[in-house]
């Protein structure tokens, strides 16, 4: 009981702020709701026993990512509402469109609550031990390409970064 | 089958992450600024994340660990693609002073 009280919390809390993400004029604001939905998607996690997600979750979303949004924002000095706005034809198309996603996604998952449910055999699935078996005995190749990826994509940040001295 | 784990069906996740990945489509199409549009973007990963950790707690095999390495390999990738995307953008605004996706058309012609 205490767990669904706390799902249906959380839910309203995410969508809440996912809301607030999209139609609050000042971008740190938009940050600040993006933390707050990324904290309650992280308590989601914790609640499907999958305490590791949960954790780094937090520490590379709201702890990494968010951080650099912020310092990109304010390093180009973007924390006022000086956004123009888009007509109200667009803004009425994106909000119809974003309606219509949603059916299409809900009405093509519908029956997937008619397959069987088969919970994990062990329930201690979500642990760093378990997972860090599983990642390094059957994902040990992906686990070494996505280094490769980070020092592409650092090496491609600072590529871009600098100043063009040509 | 609407058996119940937990308290809570699948159906109110599967819910919950359409109504996530909508907002961030409804997002990148509402704003100009290209910031909030990357956050938008980051909102939609999040919300395939949470559908992938739902069905690997419902319909987990006999491992059932595999949804969790998924997610965390979406992290990664995640992360990595904002930091190429910041730059991208801190290198739009000091070319044209400006990160409204508007006034970055010219790839149009």
């Amino acid at each position: 009981m205490l767990t669904q009280y706390a799902f249906y919390f959380l839910s309203i809390l995410a969508i809440f702020s996912a809301l607030m993400v999209v139609f609050s004029r000042n971008p740190v604001h938009s940050v600040l709701y993006l933390v707050v939905t990324f904290f309650s998607i992280a308590g989601h996690y914790f609640l499907m026993n999958s305490q590791f997600l949960a954790m780094v979750h937090i520490i590379v979303y709201a702890g990494a990512i968010m951080v650099l949004f912020l310092y990109v924002i304010m390093m180009l000095n973007l924390n006022t509402d000086t956004e123009p706005n888009k007509s109200n034809w667009v803004k009425g198309a994106a909000v119809v469109t974003g309606g219509l996603m949603m059916l299409i996604l809900v009405v093509s998952t519908k029956s997937a609550d008619q397959l069987p449910i088969q919970k994990a055999l062990n329930p201690n699935i979500g642990l760093i031990s378990n997972l860090g078996k599983v990642l390094y005995n059957e994902y040990m190749l992906p686990f070494e390409v996505s280094s490769i990826l980070f020092l592409v994509s650092m090496v491609g940040a600072v590529m871009l970064g600098k100043k063009e001295t040509y | 089958m609407q058996e119940i784990v937990q308290g809570v069906p699948l159906q109110h996740y599967i819910w919950l992450s359409a109504i996530l990945f909508s907002i961030g489509v409804m997002g990148v199409l509402y704003r100009r600024n290209a910031i909030i549009i990357f956050m938008c973007v980051e909102l939609m990963l999040n919300a395939v994340n949470l559908m992938l950790v739902a069905f690997s707690r419902y319909h987990s095999g006999t491992t059932g660990s595999s949804a969790q390495v998924f997610v965390f390999f979406i992290m990664a990738v995640a992360a990595a693609e904002v930091a190429v995307g910041l730059a991208i953008l801190m290198m739009v605004y000091r070319n044209t002073k400006s990160t409204d996706i508007d006034f970055l058309n010219r790839l149009k012609f």
